[in-house]
C-alpha cells in the first residue's frame, strides 16, 4: 500500500512543477507593462516603475524569479493583493471555507439523489421511470448553470419569496467565525434563527452547483449497475433464491460503486469550475467569485496564487480518490 | 502503393468498388443503430433546424438584432399583457427584439462549436497519434503537459487564457479549444496504443510503409469512433463554456447577440422582466441538449460492446 501511495505521489511531482510554471508564466504573459499591471497604477514615473519592479523581483533574470517564486510557495508566500493589501494566502484561507461548504453540500445532494436515481433507473431498465430519470439527467447535464441559477432566483426568491437572493447569512446576525462554515458557526453562536437563515441562503446555490455532478453520477451509476447486473455472480445470487433487495444491495451495488467513486472524485474540478459561476450569481463570498472579481480588477497576483492553490486542491483530491480506489478495489493496487 | 505491383487496372477498380460497398454497408449499419435511439433522432432534427436558422438568420429574423426601438423598452412577449405582436418574444432593456437576437446568436454559438472542435480535434489527433506511436520520452513529455492542463478547472483556465489574450469571442474560442484539447490527445493516444501492435499494422510496416503513413493512414482511421463521440461532447461543452465566458464578461462583448452575453446584460432585470433572462438560456439549453442527445446516440451506435447488449 505504501509503495502504491508513494508511486502516486511521485507521478504528481512533475504535474505540480508544471502547475507552478503555468501560474508563474501567467503574469509574465499578460500584455502590457508588468509594473503598471501589478501596482494597479497607470502612467507611473520611471523611478516608481523601477521601485515596483525591484519590489516584486521582476528585475532579476527569469530563472531566479522562478526559484524565488518556488521558495515563496514553500514558505506560504504567494504575494500580496494590491487591492486589499493582504497576503493572497490569507485571503484564500478566509474565503475557502465558504466555497468548501457550498461544494460539500452540493456533492452531498448529488450523491444522495444521483446514486439512488441511477440504481432505480438500472433496475427498472426501459420503463417509463428509467426514461424519465435519464431524460432529466441529460437535461441537467446540458444545463447552463448560470441560467439555471437565475431561473431559481426568479421563481423561489422573486415569485415565492422563500429564499434570499444573495449572500451567506442575513445581515441581522453577527457572530464570530470559528470554523468558517456558516452552518456550524451559526449553530455554535446560539443565536435564534441564525442556522435557519444560513440554510435558506445555502439551499439554492447548492442545488445549482449540484446539478451537473448529480446528472453525471446518476448516468454513471445506471450504466455501472447495468454492467454488473449482467454478471454471472448476480445471476447466481438470484438463482440461489436471494430476495431482489439483497441481490442489488449486497452483490451488485458494491461492485457497481467502484467506478462511481472515481466519477465522484472527478467532479471536484467540475465543482470548482461551477463555483465560479454559482458564486458570481448568488454573490457568495467564496474563491470562485474572488477569482472572477480579481481577473476583472486586474489583481493578477491573486489570480496567480488562486490558480496554483486550486490546481493543488484538485491534485490532492484526485490523489485521495486514487488511494480510496486502491483500497476498495485491490485489483488496482496489485498491478 | 496501389500502382507498383503488376496488378491490372481492372483489379484495382474492383477493389475500390468493394471498399466503397463496405463503407456503404457500414454507414447503413450505423444508421440502423442510430435511428433506433429516438432521442438521438430528435436531437439530430433539432440540430438541423438550428443550423438552418443560423444559415438563414437574415431572412428569418423579424428585426435587425442591433436596432434599438426607443419606444419599446422591456416589452413583454406578445401573449403577456402589454406585449406587442411585432416583438414575439419581447424586447430587452434598450429596445432590441429578443427573437432576432436569439436567431443571430445561433450563428455565433454554432460557429463556436465548429471552430473549437476543429482546433481541438486537429491538434489533439496530431499530438495524440505522435505520442502513442512514438512512445518513450516524447510520449511522457506530451502526456505530462496534458496532465498539467487537466489539473485546472476548465472554466478557470479558459478565463485566465482570455485574460492573457484579451476578451472577445475569437480569443474565447482559442482558450476553450486549448482547454478541451487534452481529452482528444488522451483518447487518440489510448486508441493508437491499442492498435499499433495489431497484425494489420505490423503487416503495413513490413510492407515498407513510412511512419507518416502508418500513423495517419493505417492506424488513425481505426481509432475514429471514440473521437467522433468526444467531438460531439466537446461541441456542446464549447457552446456552454463560451456562453459562460460571455456571461462573466470575458467572451463575446456587447452588443454582440451572443446568448451568454445577452444573459449577462439581462441579469439586473431578473426580478422585473423574466423574458430577457429566460429565452437566451433556453436557447443555450435546447442547443446543448440536442447535441448531447446526438452524442448519446452516436456512442450507442459506434460502441460495439453496447450494441449487443
Amino acid at each position: 500500500m505504501l509503495r502504491f501511495l508513494l508511486g502516486r505521489l511521485g507521478l504528481l511531482i512533475p504535474t505540480f512543477i508544471g502547475v507552478t510554471l503555468v501560474s508563474f508564466a501567467f503574469i509574465r504573459l499578460l500584455p502590457g507593462d508588468p509594473a503598471e499591471l501589478l501596482a494597479g497604477e497607470r502612467g507611473i514615473s520611471p523611478e516608481r516603475r523601477a521601485e515596483v519592479l525591484s519590489q516584486l523581483g521582476f528585475d532579476k533574470p527569469y530563472w531566479q524569479q522562478y526559484l524565488d517564486y518556488i521558495f515563496g510557495i514553500f514558505q506560504g508566500d504567494l504575494g500580496i493583493s494590491f487591492v486589499s493589501k493582504k497576503p493572497v494566502l490569507d485571503e484564500f484561507m478566509t474565503l475557502f471555507p465558504a466555497t468548501a461548504e457550498l461544494a460539500i453540500c452540493a456533492i452531498i445532494i448529488a450523491v444522495c439523489v444521483g446514486i439512488p436515481a441511477g440504481i432505480f433507473a438500472a433496475v427498472k431498465r426501459g420503463s417509463v421511470a428509467d426514461q424519465a430519470i435519464m431524460g432529466t439527467a441529460l437535461v441537467g447535464y446540458s444545463m447552463p448553470i448560470f441560467w439555471w441559477g437565475l431561473l431559481l432566483i426568479i421563481f423561489f426568491s422573486g415569485i415565492l419569496g422563500w429564499t434570499p437572493v444573495s449572500g451567506r447569512i442575513s445581515l441581522m446576525f453577527f457572530f464570530p467565525q470559528v470554523t468558517g462554515f456558516m452552518l456550524i458557526d451559526s449553530l455554535l453562536s446560539g443565536e435564534k434563527g441564525a442556522f435557519l437563515s444560513a440554510v435558506r441562503h445555502l439551499i439554492l446555490p447548492s442545488i445549482v452547483l449540484a446539478t451537473i455532478p448529480l446528472a453525471v453520477i446518476a448516468r454513471q451509476t445506471r450504466s455501472a449497475m447495468l454492467e454488473v447486473l449482467g454478471e454471472d455472480y448476480v445471476r447466481t445470487a438470484r438463482a440461489k433464491g436471494l430476495p431482489p433487495r439483497a441481490v442489488i444491495g449486497l452483490h451488485a451495488l458494491r461492485n457497481a460503486l467502484i467506478p462511481v467513486v472515481t466519477t465522484i472524485g472527478l467532479q471536484v474540478g467540475v465543482l470548482l469550475a461551477g463555483a465560479i459561476l454559482t458564486e458570481t450569481i448568488f454573490s457568495w463570498p467564496g474563491i470562485g467569485k474572488w477569482l472572477v472579481d480579481s481577473i476583472s480588477r486586474r489583481d493578477y497576483l491573486v489570480v496567480q496564487g488562486g490558480l496554483l492553490l486550486i490546481a493543488g486542491i484538485i491534485m490532492l483530491v484526485n490523489l485521495i480518490v486514487d488511494v480510496l480506489y486502491g483500497l476498495i478495489n485491490p485489483r488496482i493496487r496489485h498491478h | 502503393m496501389t500502382n507498383t505491383s503488376p496488378v491490372t487496372k481492372a483489379d484495382t477498380s474492383k477493389l475500390e468498388a468493394e471498399s466503397r460497398n463496405a463503407t456503404k454497408a457500414q454507414l447503413t449499419e450505423f444508421w440502423h443503430y442510430f435511428s433506433q435511439n429516438k432521442g438521438a433522432v430528435i436531437g439530430l432534427v433539432i440540430f438541423a433546424l438550428l443550423v438552418l436558422t443560423a444559415v438563414f438568420a437574415p431572412l428569418l429574423a423579424p428585426h435587425n438584432p442591433d436596432f434599438q426601438y426607443r419606444d419599446s423598452f422591456l416589452v413583454p412577449p406578445f401573449w403577456e399583457e402589454g406585449g406587442k405582436a411585432t416583438f414575439i418574444l419581447g424586447t430587452d432593456a434598450v429596445g432590441r427584439d429578443i427573437l432576432s437576437r436569439l436567431i443571430f446568436g445561433a450563428r455565433l454559438s454554432l460557429l463556436v462549436g465548429v471552430m473549437v472542435v476543429t482546433i481541438a480535434l486537429t491538434g489533439g489527433i496530431i499530438i495524440g497519434v505522435v505520442a502513442g506511436y512514438m512512445r518513450g520520452a516524447v510520449d511522457t513529455f506530451i502526456m505530462r503537459i496534458m496532465d498539467i492542463i487537466l489539473a485546472f478547472p476548465s472554466l478557470l483556465l479558459a478565463l485566465v487564457l482570455v485574460a492573457i489574450l484579451g476578451p472577445g469571442l475569437i480569443n474565447a474560442m482559442i482558450a476553450i479549444a486549448i482547454v478541451l484539447q487534452p481529452h482528444f490527445v488522451r483518447l487518440t493516444r489510448a486508441a493508437v496504443l491499442a492498435e499499433r501492435s495489431r497484425d494489420y499494422v505490423v503487416a503495413a510496416k513490413v510492407a515498407g510503409a513510412s511512419h507518416m503513413r502508418l500513423m495517419f493512414k493505417t492506424i488513425l482511421p481505426n481509432c475514429l469512433a471514440p473521437l467522433i463521440v468526444q467531438a460531439t461532447l466537446s461541441f456542446s461543452n464549447a457552446i456552454l463554456d463560451a456562453a459562460a465566458l460571455g456571461f462573466l464578461g470575458m467572451g463575446a462583448q456587447p452588443p454582440t447577440p451572443e446568448w451568454g452575453t445577452m444573459l449577462a446584460e439581462a441579469r439586473e432585470f431578473i426580478l422585473r422582466a423574466w423574458w430577457v433572462v429566460t429565452f437566451p438560456g433556453l436557447a443555450i439549453l435546447i442547443t446543448v441538449l440536442a447535441i448531447n442527445l446526438v452524442g448519446d446516440g452516436l456512442r450507442d451506435a459506434l460502441d460495439p460492446k453496447l450494441k449487443r447488449s
